[in-house]
């Protein structure tokens, strides 16, 4: 409570005279308290609002992505969109917790043969293992022709899997590369 | 997608979500939209609201059911069955759209005297080769048209399906007309009577033995669905993956597709089918494809025993007639946008760049590959399959013999944590210690760190930009798979190996920014869009050429980067557009939102009815006009005869609206595309506790097997030990989690919301079986046994079928060891068994046991 106010001000704060005067259930004006009244939504003064989609199903609603310092304060369903009309549902809506999950990931992590714990690992070295790893697989395992003599071109020792959850361009670099090296087994969750 | 690729021409939903508002009658089936697909069901309620009916059937009842306006209980597994009663209602009471039927779809056409039906073979169409277990389908073909190709091409075709995704690009027609037809529909073999004699036994009375629907409740759905269609009505059909992780998946959107053109439903507003589909791009990655069966916009993976040079590759996968005529345009420019000026008329474009496949490599052969020791390494990128695949508990038993893995998520994903967190280790099956693995788990970036576009469920793209730079070691998948080609690239320069040479000739030039180097998203999406001999981006598919002169990554989506705008960020909002919308987003193919709209006027061109009017012809202007961009050449007359010689789109007649046909018709019946007939058949599912009513032959003849330890198929019907397996078991997603998993359990509300694994029974079976609602039960199945809390519900019910009561058993599949919500994956107890179209797994069907209480630890097979 403010010191300072006058005696007026806090009469007229009491909540039994606001359901006196119409607020019956309590739940208007009478509720209100002076941390309420200074309350304001985590979008109220963003940065930035970035347009985006949901990441989740492929109904793909709107999302609006609120900024800060940063730092993503909270996701909204985007009212513009023809699809979704502002609307999330709750994995929509918990979209916020997906990136900020207290359970994220942020270094690399690597485990060798047979090993029993996670260690860490530079992200430039672990790039460099796995590019070294594919050039191996690739070069123990290149099958030039099939035994009737038939171009195959190809390894069968490195797969790829994923990509449904991904965006075209990715999907679309995955495939590129992937088919260049000669590695046909590139799959993901569509198998529809 | 075949089963929509080869009944209409492209493998992606007809409509969009918007218009089933404009829905006189929905039927959902094989989906539960209101729980799994929230916000697109919004779209139902407005149809109901507008007095729609809205029918859901389903084995279980759900959200969906409780806001339909008719609820139909179903066993799971017998949907061709029901949809064949509809076929057959259709077909005896006369309730088909003649003019459509007649003008729009090959029902006319005349099939091959060779022909022979499941009726005739009792459960095999003509041309079964019991030592392959494949199909010949010489005797599919229209007849009087020469048969294509050798004999060992058609075979494999057959053995694959393999070109298949996208339609029949394969049949060959003399400027697009069959040689045969009859438009009065009643010589015994096109296509109508053929469809007649299939269905014959598909009655009210067989629907309520098979699927256990009462006859009546039947009757009610199928009328409802004909009394709803027609010039003045049109119904649209919802389906999801419960239609298709079947044996005979790709048959069930088929015998949907029938129902539909025999309705004249594709092609109008308020028709089509719409398939709700699972994560935010898995249309994009299939148009995209991260599939080894095929390059982007469809063009098959060349085959090893058919495709020596690029000159026999385009004439085996072009028809004479129809868009995929083109073949050829869309190939080079795909070899042009990957290999630059390396790319020639002399060297066949880089053709022999591209690795031969030889037969199926979808990642369930992989897996058993990997258990056989024969794959090194693996790359896993936002997928659980520890928790995801249909027999998870081989997956991760397969990666325990990889020599390397990387898992790429946002969060550790029991995939990543296999070799130490998983029921194996847990059960003393695989020791820590003893595998020799390598893992690296690299951290990716949210949707929210990276610009890039998905592609939804109604073929639309929608840009998604870059909010908040990743923090530490967190990479887009652009970057990694950009900088990891860059790595190998200069690892292996100056190389004078022969194999080197597509990697190191590959157009790999992309801007970079920032401290972490990021690709440009928008670079890449221009490159899928194309480019024209000025550099500049092309516009539309059109315009893309043979010779060498245009690239273009992928072309179906050619023009989503028209005028040199990142279309699929165009965000006018929607108050200020149409109701179609069409400055929201891009949608292949040339941004139109319904498909086929030409069918949406009849023959002449003229809207069937004013209360249904989309697209038309404009005699006035000379071009076709309405709601939606035409799906037609745009001044091509409604009477247009193709010319003798005439090629291409030019073949197709101007009362033909299905352009990527060779024969400009939707495909009641499928003579090539598909690999398991050209009409569905009711088969059971692969582990079911009934005989088949129709045929000796139990299930889909074409299935894919894998009996091997591990993944044995339990008895079924009459066979020893069946009685083991008595219940029926369908999986399931609910609102509040995603797939398997590695998007919901991670989160802190979504897993308050939904907290651990349980299965839905009924209060019949609880009885029978001893089961307390909120007590543990164990689920068993030759593969595995799982615990789970029981959730007794009214919502499962008993069906009687064949004269037996059945038990249904509910399981969600989300769970695994890892995350804040924790549980038994569903997944553990299906088995590996295949539909042999698409490869996909039989996860909505299958049998079960079921006890109370926990397992007892190390009792599982």
């Amino acid at each position: 409570m403010t010191i300072g106010r006058s005696v007026r001000e806090l009469i007229s704060a009491w909540p039994v005279l606001h359901q006196r005067d119409g607020d019956r259930g309590a739940l208007g004006s009478a509720a209100r308290s002076e941390r309420s009244r200074t309350l304001r939504p985590r979008t109220a003064e963003p940065d930035r609002v970035v347009r985006s989609v949901c990441p989740y199903c492929a109904v793909g609603c709107g999302q609006r992505v609120y900024v800060q310092e940063g730092k993503v304060t909270q996701i909204e369903g985007d009212p513009d969109s023809p699809i979704s009309r502002g609307r999330l549902c709750p994995k929509g809506a918990a979209s916020r917790g997906y990136v900020t999950s207290p359970l994220r990931e942020y270094r690399v992590k690597y485990r060798r043969p047979f090993g029993t714990d996670w260690e860490e690992l530079a992200l430039d070295q672990a790039m460099d293992m796995i590019a070294d790893r594919i050039i191996a697989a690739r070069k123990d395992t290149w099958e030039d022709k099939d035994s009737e003599g038939r171009t195959l071109h190809r390894s069968m020792g490195v797969a790829n899997l994923g990509g449904a959850t991904l965006d075209n361009e990715e999907n679309y670099t995955i495939k590129k590369l992937m088919t260049a090296l000669g590695f046909p087994q590139v799959e993901n969750q569509a198998r529809i | 997608m075949p089963g929509l690729g080869t009944s209409f021409g492209r493998g992606g939903a007809t409509t969009f979500q918007q218009d089933l508002q404009n829905s006189d009658c929905i039927v959902i089936m094989g989906s539960n939209m209101a729980e799994c697909h929230p916000v697109g069901y919004q779209w139902v309620m407005e149809a109901r609201e507008r007095g729609a009916r809205v029918i859901h059937i389903d084995p279980r009842y759900t959200r969906t059911s409780a806001t339909a306006t008719d609820y139909v209980r179903i066993r799971a597994g017998s949907d061709i069955a029901f949809l064949g009663g509809i076929i057959n209602y259709i077909l005896e009471n006369g309730r088909e759209f003649r003019d459509y039927v007649v003008h729009y779809t090959n029902a006319p056409v005349i099939v091959d005297e060779g022909f022979q039906d499941t009726e005739e073979l009792d459960g095999f169409f003509s041309g079964w080769q019991d030592a392959k277990s494949n199909y010949d389908n010489t005797t599919w073909q229209y007849a009087g048209m020469s048969v294509q190709g050798s004999a060992g091409q058609r075979e494999m075709g057959a053995n694959q399906g393999e070109a298949a995704g996208h339609g029949g690009h394969g049949a060959s027609l003399n400027h697009g007309e069959p040689p045969e037809e009859d438009p009065t529909l009643e010589h015994p073999r096109c296509v109508f009577q053929l469809l007649r004699r299939h269905y014959a036994r598909y009655t009210p009375e067989f629907v309520e033995q098979i699927c256990g629907v009462p006859r009546d409740r039947f009757r009610m759905v199928a009328k409802a669905l004909c009394d709803n269609s027609g010039r003045e009505r049109t119904s649209a059909f919802c389906y999801a993956v419960g239609w298709t992780q079947h044996t005979v998946g790709v048959q069930y959107i088929r015998a949907a597709a029938i129902v539909q053109l025999l309705l004249g439903n594709i092609g109008r507003p308020g028709g089509g089918i719409l398939a709700l589909r699972g994560h935010a791009s898995i249309q994009g990655s299939t148009d995209i494809p991260t599939l080894y069966n095929i390059l982007p916009g469809y063009i098959p993976m060349p085959h090893a025993h058919a495709h020596d040079d690029l000159g026999q590759f385009i004439e085996m996968n072009s028809a004479a007639s129809g868009f995929w005529r083109n073949m050829g345009a869309y190939t080079v420019s795909m070899l042009k946008a990957w290999w630059g000026a390396h790319a020639t008329a002399e060297n066949d474009f880089c053709f022999d760049y591209l690795p031969r496949i030889t037969g199926d490599h979808s990642i369930y052969q992989t897996v058993l590959a990997m258990l056989d020791g024969a794959v090194k390494g693996m790359i896993v990128v936002g997928e659980n399959p520890a928790v995801g695949s249909a027999n998870s508990g081989l997956h991760r038993k397969a990666m325990a013999k990889l020599d390397w893995l990387v898992v790429r998520d946002l969060v550790e994903i029991e995939t990543a944590a296999f070799w130490y967190d998983s029921p194996e280790v847990r059960r003393g099956e695989l020791r820590t210690e003893d595998i020799g693995t390598e893992v690296f788990f690299l951290p990716a970036s949210a949707h929210t760190e990276k610009d890039g576009s998905f592609t939804n469920t109604q073929r639309l793209l929608q840009w998604h930009h870059r909010a908040v730079e990743p923090e530490g070691d967190c990479r887009s998948e652009l970057w990694f798979y950009y900088h990891l080609g860059r790595i190998i690239r200069e690892k292996l320069e100056g190389s004078e190996d022969e194999r080197d040479r597509p990697v190191l000739e590959l157009q790999w030039h992309y801007p970079t920014s920032g401290e972490a180097e990021e690709p440009s998203a928008d670079a890449v999406l221009r490159e899928i869009n194309g480019t024209g001999p000025d550099g500049g981006a092309l516009s539309a598919y059109l315009e893309l050429k043979d010779d060498g002169s245009t690239a273009c990554g992928c072309w179906i989506y050619c023009g989503c980067y028209a005028d040199e705008v990142n279309q699929p960020a165009r965000r006018k909002p929607a108050s200020e557009q149409t109701w179609v919308a069409p400055e929201w987003g891009w949608a292949w193919p040339a941004n139109r939102r319904i498909i086929y709209n030409r069918a949406s006027a009849d023959p002449d061109g003229k809207p069937w009815s004013e209360r249904k009017r989309y697209v038309w012809w404009d005699e006035k202007e000379g071009q076709w006009t309405g709601e939606d961009v035409p799906d037609f050449q745009p001044d091509k007359r409604p009477d247009y005869v193709p010319p003798d010689g005439a090629r291409a789109q030019d073949a197709i007649k101007g009362n033909h609206p299905f352009i990527m046909q060779a024969d400009g018709r939707g495909w009641l019946f499928v003579p090539s595309g598909i690999v398991d007939g050209p009409l569905p058949t009711h088969y059971e599912p692969h582990e079911s506790p009934f005989t088949n009513r129709l045929y000796d032959q139990r299930g889909n003849p074409a299935r894919q097997i894998f009996e091997r330890p591990g993944n044995h198929t339990q008895p079924t019907d009459g066979e020893p030990g069946s009685d083991r397996f008595p219940f029926v078991m369908t999986s399931y997603r609910l609102t509040e989690h995603h797939t398997a998993g590695g998007m919901s359990r991670f989160v802190p509300y979504l897993s308050e919301l939904q907290p651990e694994m349980f299965c839905e029974v009924s209060p019949e079976l609880a009885a029978e079986r001893s089961l307390v609602n909120g007590g543990w039960a164990t689920v068993a199945t030759e593969r595995a046994a799982i615990e789970a809390r029981v959730l007794v519900t009214d919502r499962m019910r008993p069906l009687r079928v064949d004269g037996r009561l059945v038990h249904q058993v509910g399981l969600p599949y989300h769970w695994g060891s890892r995350g804040l919500a924790r549980g038994g994956s569903a997944n553990d107890l299906f088995p590996i068994v295949l539909d042999p179209n698409v490869h996909i797994q039989e996860v909505k069907a299958a049998t079960c046991d079921i006890r109370p209480g926990r397992s007892p630890r190390g009792a599982v097979s």
